[in-house]
This record gives C-alpha cells, structure tokens and sequence, in this order.
C-alpha cells in the first residue's frame, strides 16, 4: 500500500505542532484510521466485542457499523480465543481484520491464537504464508479498575518473535500506526491507553503511515534521556516542565513501537546525555524496561554516567483503593524524583530494586 | 480413489521404514488406518477449497493434492521443502491447494477453517473449508467456539472429527462426559452424522452432501467419524507391546483395514481387477521412491536462513 510515510518532527507532548492545524482527539484519530482504511481496502473490516453497540469501544468505532453495514462491523461471541483463530483464518484467507478488545486483560484468553498461532505462520511455514491482522487492545488506569481491567501485558508480546507491538501516545500517532498496522503483512499488537482518548492534537484528513519500529524525540535536552512509553510520555512531559525551572533539561523518547524497538535512537540519545530512565506503563520484573535496559548496557554502557533506571508499575497486581493506586502507579512525580537523584550520581552507586 | 487411499497409506509405510535410520528428525504422527477420511472427503472439495489440519496431517495433505516430494524434503529439515525446513513433520502448508497450514496444537486448526469460510462469505466466493482434528480436539474450547460461531454465521465450513478414540495414550471415555461427539454438534444447530470412518464410499457420500450443502449457502455440517490409528501416538513403531491399548483392540481394527476394505470391494464388484490394482500399486511406489530420492538429495538450509521469514 503507498499511503505517505510520516515526515513530521514531533516534539511536543501532544504530537505535531497544532497551531492553526486541523486537531483531533485520539478516539477521534481511531476511528478515522478505520474508517479511511475501510474506505479504501474492501477487505479490511472490524470485528470484537461491542463494536456495533451505542459504547463503540470507547467511541472509537461510532458510526462505523452504520456507514459499513454490519457484515463489515459485527459485534462477536465472548470467545477470545476461538474468535482470533476466526481472524487469523479469514487473514489467511486474503482478509485483513481489526479485531478489537475493550481491554487488554482479555488477551490471556487468546494467548494460544497470538503466540502458538498468528505469530508463527509465517516462520513455521518457510514464508508461504503471513497473518495480516490487526489486534487492537486498551490499556487503562485509576477508578479503582483493580486487577482485572487494567493490565498493561505488552512485555508478554513484546517477548514473541514473529509480532509487532505499538503503543502511540498522540492522536497523531495513533492514526498513522494503526494505518500502518493495517497495511502490515503481519499481526500486530495495537496497545491503546483510555487516558489519553480525550486528548487531542494535530492530526491531518488525509491518510499516512507511521513506520512501525520508528521512535520519536518528544522533546530534545541534554540532562538524561527518559524513554516514555504510551501515557508516560505526558507523564515525562509534565516532569520535564517542572524540572526545566529547576534548570534541569531532559530528553523524552516516545518509541512508539516497542517491537520492533528503535533501540539506535535511544543509544544516540544515552551518548548525549549519559543517563536513562525508562518509564513504562507496564511491570518492572521482565518488563520492556528490562529490555531497554539491558541493551543500552551492551551496546552504550561507556557513556552511562550514572545508573539506569526504571520506572513502572508496583511488582504487586493492581489494587482497587485510591489510596493503594497512588502507590501503584508511578506518574511525573515519579520521574522528577529520579531525574534528579540521577544528577547526584556516579554509575557504580546501587540501584535498589524496589521504588 | 483407490490410487489415493494406497498413496498415503503407501507414503506412510514408507516414513515408518526410513524413520530408525534417524535422519529424519522430526516426530512423525502417522496416518495409517485413517486412510478413508482424509479421501472420502478431499476427493470432494476443490483445488481452492480450504482445508485446516493437525499433527496427524500428512494423509490430508497428500489427498489435498501436495507433492509428496516436497514433503518428504520437509520432514528431513531439507531447504526444498515446503516450509524450506521451517515447519517438519507437524507442519506443512500449501496455499495453492487450499492448505491453511497444519496445527500441532491440539484445537488449533478449527476456528481456521472458520475464518477462512468467514473470508469466502465476505468474499462472496464459493470456497467450502473442511477442518479435520482428532477426538482430542473436542476437549478444548476452541471446538465448541468454532462450532458456535460457524452455526451462528450459517458458514460454509464441514467439521471432520477423526475419533480414534485415543488422545495419546487417554481414551475417549477418560475425557469426555458424553461420547457421543456427533451429538454435541447438534446443540450447535447444525446437521451432524456418525459415521464409520474406515469406509471410504460411506465417507465420500456423507461429505459429498456435508459440502454440497456448504457450498450452497447452508451452512456447516458436522461428521464424526469413527476409526483407529494403528501405530504409536508419535513414532513409526506399535504401542500395544508397552501396554498403552488392548492388543485384541488393535487386532479387531485391523481386520477392518480400510484401504483392504475398499479393495474387496472393487474385486467383489468387478470395478478394478486385480492386474489394474497391481499396476496401481507400481506406480505409487515409484512416486515414493522419486520422492525419497528428492528428499535425500535436496540441499539442508544454511544457518543465516534462521533469520528469515519471521516477519
Ligand atoms: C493444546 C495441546 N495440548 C496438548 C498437546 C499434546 N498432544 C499432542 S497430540 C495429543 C492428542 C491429540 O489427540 P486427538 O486430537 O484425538 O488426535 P490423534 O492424535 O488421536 O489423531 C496431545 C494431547 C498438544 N499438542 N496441544
Ligand atoms: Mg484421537
């Protein structure tokens, strides 16, 4: 598919300048990509759990089922597992489905379609064959959602060769990856965050395409790099400013993709700055932080001029209490915090496991 | 007919004579005594059809019309191989004849099929699926969500269960809390039939109407076939010396062997005489030598080929 590759520097929080530009919220940005790519590709349709209903997944497919009819957009059994399996066949097939999860708790019901599946056909068949599908999932937070409906799972994907996993953190982002996951020849894990539908930015009519596997510079400084993932892009935002009145300039780094992992944008960010921190929306115990981690020390630790550091959620599941979520999530506090403890010192002083 | 029940069958025998010289390394779960399913029912679908297949998936292949060149080459780990060495024994795949690819995990293969009928609804094309599995299969949940979903969106798919009674070594009563599985399709809604699974013309006529029927428009048919298999779950040798299936069992199977079967009856209906048969036989053993030779002589894949094909 020829749709326009994305040129444009985003450095702000909220994506792409928007000043005097056409702005749309992320649900908003959702649901256009879906609607643009139906438009267009006859064999694109979406499929999941309350797509057609009056919710529409958060708004994210309002409309859809009516302007599309319903053999394209259709609500489907609670049966996760079994309905990947559907997708994967219909991908197979020549099809090239949406398949949408109000959370992405429910993934674990689909874990054998994802991982034993979709994620080997194209390997285990010599490159015969490939699974063009899309899995869209959410990811949220607070309300006392507890352990059930809020898990941010993407560790356990970014874990299997054979998918790719996004996240976008801007409405910008999240039309031009979920176009570009929907052109891909392979399954795609699109991770969502419900805190950030409301949040708008530039976002343009026409169609485009953000290379999966590319990051962004959110913002440039020259302190510490914080690689921010998903909500903790705004999070790192927010922290920056407070940090920049204490004179102190950081770098924020939104990959956007988490696999495949623009690592080299990282590194050169690390050769600047000498510290890192990752912030993820996920668990720190074999998280993606791990991973980033573990890369920067082999192929950047030279430069480190201080501990690496990650930021993630509490190694506990999620509590219901406000008061325990507090404690649970980590938010900009979090990241000023340890932005400037990292200022004060040398990279052979401990690093306590525990936040 | 004839040709293809001896061709697999065949093709079989001769997997279990190459196996103890173990270079072919990749477990091998062998078709033999299942022979009139896999015909009965492939003979009837087109090149385009869809079929979904498990572990136990050679017999479809070879009756889906795949080269067994090409799949003798893929269970030696050999680069010409179907899946260039990638996929083995357990996994083989063939677009251009409709194969969507061969799932060991057990259920794996079933909502497959059901997308890929899903697809040729949408499509509006005429392509029916079959999806073929084991009694082992009806244990997982992935039997009784394909079953809904395709009943529910009327699908054009056939469900081939190929009850051997065994699950490894777990029989049939051990797992299930109604063994008659024929029926457990019918609170599915959809036609369902039992039938014995080693009589090809039986297997034929029942999938012939099951496709038909698909095919226009009908939606999906289920059929339990029964049968047995006769070596290991896994392995070209016998189980029954370790104990793990009555003896006697075995024995009463084999006298109902169905490639035999069909065999009397051509002789007893003067279809095929026997000179015909014998010449049929030369020129199956003919394709597998052919096939054998490919499969030793064919090139192994180079290290760096590891890094190919994953996205
Ligand atoms: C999900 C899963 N669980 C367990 C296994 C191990 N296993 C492989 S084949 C098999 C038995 C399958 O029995 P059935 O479906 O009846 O097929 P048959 O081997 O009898 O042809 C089992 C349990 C597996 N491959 N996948
Ligand atoms: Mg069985």
């Amino acid at each position: 598919m020829d749709l326009p590759v994305d040129k444009v520097e985003s450095t702000r929080a909220s994506g792409p300048a928007a000043e005097g530009k056409r702005t749309r919220t992320y649900r908003e940005a959702l649901r256009e990509a879906l609607a643009q790519a139906m438009e267009r590709d006859s064999r694109v349709f979406v499929a999941g759990q309350g797509v057609d209903d009056p919710g529409a997944v958060f708004g994210t497919t309002k409309g859809l089922a009516e302007r599309f009819g319903r053999q394209r957009v259709f609500d489907t059994p609670i049966a996760e597992n079994g309905i990947t399996g559907i997708m994967i066949g219909a991908a197979l097939a020549g099809m090239r489905p949406v398949l949408v999860h109000m959370r992405m708790d429910f993934l674990p019901m689909s874990m054998d379609q994802i991982v034993n599946h979709a994620a080997k056909w194209r390997f285990m068949f010599g490159g015969r064959v490939n699974v063009p599908l899309t899995i869209r999932c959410i990811i949220g937070r607070g309300w006392g959602a507890a352990a059930q409906h809020s898990q941010s799972l993407q560790a356990l994907f970014v874990h299997i060769p054979g998918l790719k996993v996004v996240m976008p953190s801007t409405p910008y982002d999240a039309k031009g990856l979920l176009l570009a996951s929907i052109a891909d020849e392979n399954p795609v894990i699109f991770v969502e965050h419900r805190w950030l539908f409301d949040q708008s930015g530039y976002v343009p009519e026409e169609e485009y395409v953000i290379p999966i596997g590319k990051g962004v510079i959110r913002r440039k400084g020259r302190d510490a790099t914080v690689v921010a993932i998903s909500h903790m892009a705004y999070e790192a935002c927010k922290a920056a400013e407070s940090l920049e009145k204490d004179g102190i300039d950081i770098e924020i780094i939104d990959p956007r993709s988490l696999s495949p992992l623009d690592d080299e944008l990282i590194f050169d960010s690390v050769k600047k700055t000498g510290r890192l921190i990752i912030a993820d929306t996920g668990w720190k115990n074999c998280g993606v932080g791990a991973e980033i981690a573990a890369r920067v020390a082999s192929d950047a630790l030279g430069y480190l001029k201080a501990p690496i550091r990650r930021i993630a959620t509490a190694d506990t599941p999620t509590p219901c209490s406000f008061e325990l979520e507090k404690e649970f999530y980590p938010s900009s506090e979090d990241i000023i915090f340890t932005v400037k403890e990292l200022l004060n010192k040398s990279p052979l002083s401990p690093q306590p496991y525990r936040r | 007919m004839y040709l293809l029940m001896l061709r697999i069958r065949k093709f079989e025998e001769k997997v279990v004579e190459l196996y103890p010289a173990q270079d072919m390394r990749s477990p091998v779960h062998l078709y033999i005594g299942h022979e009139a399913i896999a015909t009965g029912v492939c003979l009837n679908l087109r090149k385009d059809d869809y079929v979904s297949s498990n572990h136990r998936g050679h017999g479809h292949c070879i009756a889906k019309g795949m080269d067994m060149r090409l799949m003798l080459a893929e269970f030696y780990g050999k680069k010409t191989g179907y899946c260039k060495g990638k996929g083995g024994s357990m996994h083989l795949v063939d677009p251009e004849n409709g194969v969507l690819g061969t799932s060991a995990i057990v259920g794996g293969g079933l909502p497959l099929a059901v997308g890929a009928a899903l697809a040729s609804v949408m499509q509006g094309n005429e392509r029916v699926s079959v999806a073929f599995f084991g009694d082992g299969a009806v244990d997982e949940g992935s039997f009784h969500e394909s079953l809904n979903f395709a009943s529910l969106k009327k699908l054009p798919v056939v469900f081939v269960c190929e009850n051997n009674f065994y699950a490894t070594n777990s029989h049939q009563s051990a797992r299930h809390s109604n063994n008659d599985i024929a029926c457990l399709a019918e609170g599915y809604m959809m036609p369902s039939v039992c039938v014995d699974g080693n009589d090809v013309i039986t297997v034929f006529e029942t999938a012939r109407n099951a496709i038909n029927r698909a095919r226009s428009g009908k939606g999906p048919t289920f059929m339990e076939c029964r049968t047995y298999r006769w070596k290991a779950h896994v392995g070209p040798d016998c189980d029954v010396e370790k104990g793990c299936r009555p003896r006697e069992e075995l024995d009463q199977w084999v006298k109902r062997c169905p490639v035999k079967r069909f065999r009397e009856l051509l002789l007893d209906e003067n279809v095929l005489p026997e000179s015909e048969m014998l010449e049929l036989a030369r020129q199956v053993d003919e394709e597998i030598e052919e096939a054998v030779i490919f499969a030793k002589n064919s090139p192994l894949p180079s290290p760096t080929e590891l890094y190919e094909d994953v996205y």
